[in-house]
């Protein structure tokens, strides 16, 4: 297990070396182009795909790299089933080694469409943090067969930062979007040491400032980034109410 | 710690078995086996943890969720009796903490300051898979005998039962999305504990109260209120309103 310990550290350095491309978004995203291409070269995948999806809203690709065309991220939604969906709805990775095989059970129209595109594996991993959701990271092989315990670990922290970027994408009021590059804000896995209390703190402010979960996971991100602190003495600070924070108005 | 009592054992079995048929809430059901473990052998606390991508154990449910033993719990993501049954595979019982300082730097001298002197952990198991640990504190040193360390690794198998949704794995990779479900879960009432901390200006034990009793008078399952409270509030307003505190 030790060797998965530094995977959030390693993921990191390798979307950070990953060169940008003329046509990256320059905003939002553009960082997300980046890991998926990060993302394709070191894991045994044949692409790799981000949609950014919400409760009720319309899911949207937001990047993509590798054998994988915006055409089969987008096949999903056209059809309206496959892993990625089922992996936001069921709140829980959907690993499928062998998309052939779920042709019969799952999937009766999604599984051999993109079959007929190449599709022979698909690893669906929902950009979550509790109740917060904010889309899916979709690792497609055309080859059957699962990934390596090494390459899920791996998979799993190119997943956690997606979610950072997403997370450092999201304005605050009156701003204008991140540029999706890595800002400094301090990972999610500095917060290991505290998760309990990061969680709580999350709740809370969300209460306190009147916005959604991942804002307020935002705002404690950008906070502990703007004021030099970790993000789990920012969480404590919170939970045990030395610190509160307020919107405008109050 | 006493001997186990069949009576008693007895009782938990029943209550086990209810559970897994009717409606299940995964944290509520852990909840209650570890509660109900530690009334049985007479432990002052348990907690059940599991691992997550990084192999660090995270808390799923205690018999007491206070902040002071969230943190004892969390000191073991990295280091403790835990962490050594989920490496080895095998309980590890009998302990005295008082004299584990050089085995466990971090984990026992807090251990006891929090006023504990014996612990026990136990592997959740699945066939080659160790997917985390049952954890038993005691505040005396009494051995536990072999066939209670047998009924509390029974209980600790009944819990990875109760996580696992899917008894057959035949498919590579169902572990990984049970237990991804099971942890994320675990979050979603963690966030809802904050949530309600801050509407009622109380602490957060106070607010886990607050979730369990609800869900129980409703009948509706404790993740799926942690959830309605993070994310449609409206739709628990008895739970997710400021009450006037001059009507209580």
């Amino acid at each position: 297990m030790t060797a998965s310990k530094g995977s959030g550290d390693v993921v990191r350095t390798l979307i950070a070396n990953e060169p940008s491309l003329p046509d990256d978004n320059p905003h939002a995203f553009g960082g997300l182009q980046r890991l998926c291409r990060a993302a394709v070269r070191v894991l045994p995948a044949w692409g790799v795909g981000v949609n950014v999806m919400s409760d009720g809203g319309e899911p949207t690709t937001v990047a993509s790299s590798g054998a994988v065309s915006a055409e089969i991220q987008e096949l999903q939604f056209t059809l309206g089933e496959g892993p990625c969906l089922d992996a936001f709805a069921l709140r829980r990775p959907v690993l499928t080694p062998d998309l052939a095989l779920e042709a019969r059970s799952r999937w009766l129209d999604y599984a051999p469409a993109a079959g007929d595109r190449g599709v022979r594996a698909v690893f669906a991993f929902p950009l979550q943090m509790g109740a917060a959701r904010l889309g899916v990271m979709d690792v497609y092989r055309d080859e059957v067969g699962p990934l390596s315990p090494e390459s899920l670990t791996q998979a799993f922290s190119f997943a956690d930062a997606a979610m950072d970027c997403l997370l450092d994408a999201a304005p605050g009021p009156g701003e204008d979007p991140g540029s999706g590059e890595d800002s400094g804000a301090p990972g999610l896995d500095d917060a290991l040491e505290s998760h309990y209390e990061l969680y709580q703190a999350q709740g809370m402010v969300m209460i306190q400032l009147k916005v959604g979960l991942d804002e307020a996971m935002s705002r404690l991100r950008a906070y502990a980034y703007a004021y030099e602190r970790r993000l789990g003495d920012v969480a404590g600070d919170i939970v045990s109410r030395r610190m509160t924070f307020e919107t405008e108005e109050s | 710690m006493t001997t186990i009592q069949v009576e008693r054992l007895a009782e938990v079995f029943v209550d086990v078995a209810d559970t897994l048929v009717e409606e299940f809430d995964l944290i509520e059901f852990l909840h209650m086996l570890t509660s109900r473990t530690a009334d049985l052998i007479a432990a002052r606390a348990a907690g059940l943890l599991l691992a997550d991508t990084r192999g660090r154990l995270q808390l799923m449910a205690a018999s007491d969720e206070r902040a002071e033993m969230l943190e004892l719990f969390q000191v073991q993501a990295a280091e403790g009796p835990c962490q050594d049954c989920y490496r080895q595979g095998a309980p590890v019982v009998n302990v005295d903490l008082t004299e584990a300082a050089q085995r466990w730097p971090k984990f026992a001298p807090r251990a006891v300051a929090a006023g504990y002197r014996s612990v026990h952990a136990f592997p959740l198991r699945l066939r080659n898979d160790v997917i985390g640990a049952l954890n038993m504190f005691g505040t005396e040193l009494g051995p536990m005998e072999p066939s209670s360390v047998k009924i509390v690794q029974a209980l600790a198998d009944v819990a990875t039962i109760g996580i696992m949704q899917e008894r057959a794995i035949h498919r590579g990779g169902v572990l990984t999305e049970q237990l991804q479900a099971a942890l994320n879960s675990r979050i979603v009432i963690e966030q809802a504990k904050g949530a309600l901390a801050q509407i009622h200006s109380c602490n957060t034990d106070t607010a886990f109260e607050m979730l369990r009793d609800y869900s129980r008078r409703n009948h509706r399952r404790l993740g799926e209120v942690a959830q309605a409270v993070t994310t449609d509030p409206a739709s628990v307003a008895d739970l997710t309103s400021r009450r006037d505190r001059a009507r209580e």
